[in-house]
Parts: structure tokens; C-alpha cells; sequence
């Protein structure tokens, strides 16, 4: 029993891969008409019961497996975080898939799989374990990227993300070995020790090449050709589950790396974060305003927002990292709204993918057009939404370390881009209408919807609990 | 005699990855070609975790090493695998012709 209750900070993980790999054998020798529906509500269940126990053992820090994995107050946000992505992007792919005939049974434990991958990145204490849990995620997602097998845009997809994808972990992977090689550790303790008396030319080496990968994984410019091509090839619901969750995991990633082990060298990388910040922003904002395809805009967008996340990292400071984990959990809920609009954007049983598809929609369809707009205002970061506040708290770090430059530039990235969430705004509001979109099948898409535009416009209003609780978590990552 | 030591190995290492950094990025034919360009670059790291490992006397880097390359059959699945849906979709390796989407 000693060993059970040594992995015990990990249980969350390892019901999630259980119930994985049980669901894999329910899928296959389970009833074969009603394999896709039972699986994909086990998978909820899963999440479910994986959030609930993130919830028990939480409470202070503790590690487990030689102290290779790690549980704090950070990693447990960012696991929330990333469980209710992955949650409502199964959520939100039910009717689509069988729509476009690709309800398969594999899709939710492919989520499921990617998700574990993604908690184990963000619990790693370890260069082994980090990149055990980030090429279980890449993996994962190479497979749902060309989930819609007999689509040739979905299959090109996959294989580009593929390729760069794998590219970027070995580009990873060979900065790891030279940082190793150079301390002689694989730990992030010992890292941090050993880097505490300064860096030599080759930690600095392998330093850059490991932000190359993590740059390359959170889609940060200048390694961020991938997104608009797998965004737009993909199935809509695996465009959203990679807008969000992925992202999160990456970041999480980042943070732990740069503010962990790397925290004494933020001399070194500081630089680096503020121009991969400020170029993120200008190619977010100026390439999304020729795109007319939505799903190429959300990537754009997403490029976008990834450079005014980075602004709290590259201050460095414990305000920066609290800046950053409001303005995830906000990009969160804007996102997975957002998608949940795109989703429902169906004509005569046609997936539509253009922004002018949306034309006339206040008069089509009133309430979805309200809370598209209060989407599109909150990406815009329009004050009283909650976009706003996580740039806001973003822009103040980077303030407040002296960054005035890089939080001016930030101010004029998010101005620009303003122009193409607003022009969303007029054409739906002012263009001749089209005709109206078919009604969602099922419920759970409006409830999506609602939901989350109600966070979004509300947020104003009590934002105590995630500024509190992003505090916590960033104090955990100080506290080591 | 020339004595093999570290910095051999790390050259080799290095010159391998940059082969399959630049096999990635120049090649204009094949993707095979970039799976294999892929394999070259995780195994130039995995001779420079095996030669830190023996330099420093600690196993770590060797057992690091074994995941990497359990990682890389795997991620050469499913390389493999996407690229034989692709093939079926587009009747097509060619690097040229994966340009459905662009802008």
C-alpha cells in the first residue's frame, strides 16, 4: 500500500489513461451501434471524475514518482483549465461529426489521451517527464488533425502539423540534451541550483532551442506557420479543442520552464519572450485582417493572443504570471464560445466557414448575433468585457518591470487588431441578410453559448475568484 | 593516436541534426524524405545524450536516451500512417503538392 499512496498526487493522471485505455476495449468489443454514444459520455464521465479528484488531493505541493511529477497550487489551475477545455470541445463535437459522418469512437479517447499528456506536461518536474507528457499530447493530436480521414484539406492537416510538430520536438529535445549535458541534471531542481551561479555559452544554447520548441507549441511567431493551415483543414471542434487546450498546456509548459528552472537566467531569455511577444502580436493582428475564412481569423487571433500572454512572461514577475493565467482562463471562455457560434454557422446541413456567411445575422437570429458580438468585443478586449481585464492585468506586469515599450506596443497590437473582430461585428449587423442558418440539433451547443457570453459580460462584475485563484497559483510557481 | 573524446561525438551530434534541420526545410520532393530528415534529428540528439551520459558518469542520459527512442518509433507510426491517408486523398507524396491552404 506504500506505493499506491506515493503515486497518489498523480491519481488524477492515472484514472484518466485507465479509463482511456478500458474505453479503448469498450470501443472496439462493446455494441457496435452505440459505441460512439457510450464512449464519449465515459469520456465526460472521466473528465468529470479526473476534475473532482484535482479537487480533493489539491492543497499544498507534493510529487510522487522520484519526484518526477509535481502537483502545486499552479499545476492544479492549469489542469482545471485545460479538463474544461478538452470537456466541452467532446461536448461541442457531437453533432458535427455525425453530420459529416466521422463519429467514431476514437475521437473522445484521443482527447482523453491528449489531455493526460497535457496534465503530465504541466505536472513534469523533469526534462524525461516533460517531454513523456508533451509528445503523448503531440501524438495524440497529429491523429485528431487528420481525424476527418476522407477530407483532403483534414488530411493535409495532419501531415503539416505533423511535420512541424515533430520538427519542433527535436528541436526541443536537442536543447534538453545539451542543457543536460552542460549540468549534468535532468531534475528542475537541480537545474535551477546549478544555474543559480550563472549560465555558460552552452546552457544559453540550449536554452534557445528548448524555447524554439515551447515557442513552436503555444503557435508564437516566428514558429507559428502551422496554425492558420491545421486551424483551417481540421475538423471545426478539433480547430477548437487546439485553440484552447493545447495552448493552455503550453503555456503551462512555458511558465514552469522559464520560471523554474530558468528563473535565474531571466537576464538571458527576457529579450528573447519580448521580441517572440511583439512579433506574435503584429502577425496576429495585421495577417488576420485579409483572411475571410473564420477558422484562418481564429488562428490568427490566436497568434495574436498568445503574444499579449507573453507580455506577463516576459516581465518575469509574479504579477506577470497571475496576468497571464487570468488572461488564459478568459481566452478560454471567449474561445470555446466563439467556437460554439462557428459551430452552429450550418446552412440546408453545410458547414459554413466563411465571415460573410455571417451577414444579416442580427436579424436571422438575434440572440446568437448578441452573443457573437459579445465575443468578438471581448476578443477585442473592449473594456467591460472580460477580454480586457487580461490584457489589462498582462499590460500592468509588464508596467510595472519598467517594459514600457513592450506594453505600448501591446496597446497598438491590440487597437489593430480590433479592426477585424469589429468588422465581424458590422458584418453582421449591417450586411444584407442571408438566409438564415439551420437550428443547432441539439441543445447543448446554445447552452455552450450562453454560458459563456454570460462569463464573458459578467465577469465585470465578480471578478474576485479567478484573480484570487490565479494568485494562489502563481505564488506556487514563486514559491519553489 | 587521435584520441576519440566528447567533442567528436558532439560534432557528429550536431552535424547530423543540422542534416535533418536542413532536409526538413530544403528538401523539395519527397516527404519521406522529411520523416527520415525527422528520425536523423532525434537520433543525433540521442548521441549526444548518450555521449554527455558517458562523460559524466551518470545513467540518466542513457535512459533518456531509450525513451527517445521508443518516442520515435511511435511518432514514425503515425507519421507513416498520416502520410498513407494523405496519399489516399491526394494521389500524391510530392512536397510541392501539399498546398491546399495557403495565405
Amino acid at each position: 500500500m506504500e506505493q499506491f499512496s506515493e503515486m497518489l498526487p498523480a491519481l488524477p493522471e492515472i484514472i484518466l489513461a485507465v479509463s482511456g485505455m478500458v474505453l479503448l476495449m469498450a470501443g472496439v468489443f462493446g455494441p457496435r451501434k452505440r459505441a460512439v454514444g457510450l464512449v464519449t459520455n465515459m469520456t465526460l464521465a472521466a473528465f468529470i471524475v479526473a476534475l473532482a479528484l484535482i479537487a480533493v488531493v489539491s492543497g499544498g505541493s507534493a510529487t510522487a514518482f522520484g519526484d518526477m511529477f509535481i502537483t502545486d497550487q499552479f499545476a492544479i489551475f492549469m489542469k482545471v483549465m485545460i479538463l474544461a477545455g478538452s470537456f466541452f470541445a467532446v461536448v461541442m463535437s457531437g453533432d458535427y461529426m455525425k453530420n459529416e459522418g466521422i463519429a467514431r469512437f476514437e475521437f473522445p479517447i484521443l482527447i482523453l489521451f491528449a489531455t493526460v499528456g497535457m496534465m503530465m506536461m504541466v505536472s513534469a518536474n523533469n526534462l524525461l517527464a516533460l517531454y513523456l507528457g508533451l509528445e503523448l499530447q503531440s501524438l495524440s493530436l497529429y491523429v485528431i488533425a487528420a481525424f476527418h480521414r476522407d477530407s483532403l484539406r483534414s488530411s493535409e492537416a495532419g501531415l503539416k502539423y505533423f511535420v512541424l510538430g515533430a520538427l519542433s520536438s527535436g528541436m526541443l529535445l536537442y536543447g534538453m540534451s545539451i542543457i543536460y549535458g552542460y549540468t549534468g541534471a535532468l531534475e528542475f531542481d537541480a537545474l535551477a541550483a546549478a544555474f543559480g551561479e550563472g549560465a555558460s555559452a552552452g546552457v544559453v544554447i540550449g536554452l534557445v532551442f528548448m524555447i524554439a520548441g515551447m515557442a513552436f507549441k503555444v503557435s508564437a511567431v516566428p514558429f507559428h506557420m502551422w496554425t492558420p493551415d491545421v486551424y483551417e483543414g481540421a475538423p471545426t471542434p478539433v480547430t477548437a479543442f487546439f485553440s484552447v487546450a493545447p495552448k493552455i498546456a503550453g503555456f503551462a509548459l512555458f511558465l514552469r520552464v522559464m520560471l523554474d528552472p530558468f528563473g535565474a537566467l531571466v537576464s538571458e531569455w527576457q529579450t528573447i519572450i519580448v521580441v517572440i511577444a511583439v512579433a506574435s502580436m503584429a502577425v496576429g493582428s495585421l495577417a488576420a485582417i485579409a483572411q475571410r475564412n473564420i477558422k484562418r481569423l481564429m488562428a490568427y487571433s490566436s497568434i495574436g493572443h498568445v503574444g499579449f500572454a507573453l507580455i506577463g512572461l516576459a516581465a518575469g514577475s509574479l504579477a506577470g504570471v497571475r496576468g497571464v493565467l487570468i488572461y488564459l482562463a478568459i481566452y478560454l471562455v471567449m474561445n470555446i464560445g466563439a467556437f460554439a457560434v462557428i459551430l452552429s454557422m450550418r446552412r440546408h446541413g453545410d458547414m459554413l466557414e466563411s465571415i460573410d456567411d455571417l451577414a444579416g445575422l442580427s436579424k436571422n437570429n438575434p440572440k446568437m448575433w448578441a452573443v457573437m458580438t459579445a465575443f468578438m468585443l471581448s476578443l477585442a478586449g473592449i473594456p467591460w468585457f472580460a477580454g480586457f481585464f487580461g490584457k489589462f492585468y498582462v499590460f500592468m506586469s509588464a508596467i510595472e518591470v519598467e517594459l514600457y515599450t513592450l506594453a505600448i506596443l501591446g496597446v497598438l497590437a491590440s487597437v489593430i487588431s480590433a479592426f477585424y473582430y469589429l468588422r465581424i461585428v458590422k458584418i453582421m449587423y449591417f450586411d444584407e441578410a442571408a438566409e438564415p442558418f439551420d437550428r443547432p440539433a441539439g441543445k447543448s451547443l446554445r447552452v455552450i453559448m450562453w454560458g459563456s457570453a454570460a462569463l464573458v459580460t459578467f465577469f465585470i462584475v465578480y471578478p474576485a475568484p479567478l484573480v484570487n485563484s490565479a494568485g494562489v497559483a502563481a505564488a506556487a510557481l514563486f514559491a519553489g | 593516436m587521435l584520441q576519440i573524446g566528447l567533442g567528436h561525438y558532439l560534432t557528429v551530434a550536431a552535424t547530423l541534426f543540422t542534416l535533418g534541420l536542413f532536409g526538413i526545410f530544403l528538401n523539395r520532393k519527397n516527404v519521406i524524405i522529411i520523416l527520415m530528415s525527422i528520425e536523423l534529428m532525434l537520433l543525433a540528439v540521442n548521441i549526444n545524450l548518450v555521449a554527455f551520459s558517458t562523460h559524466l558518469h551518470d545513467l540518466a542520459g542513457q535512459v533518456f536516451a531509450m525513451f527517445v527512442l521508443t518516442v520515435a518509433a511511435a511518432e514514425a507510426a503515425i507519421g507513416l500512417a498520416i502520410l498513407v491517408v494523405y496519399h489516399r486523398n491526394r494521389g500524391s507524396i510530392e512536397v510541392e503538392d501539399i498546398n491546399m491552404m495557403k495565405g
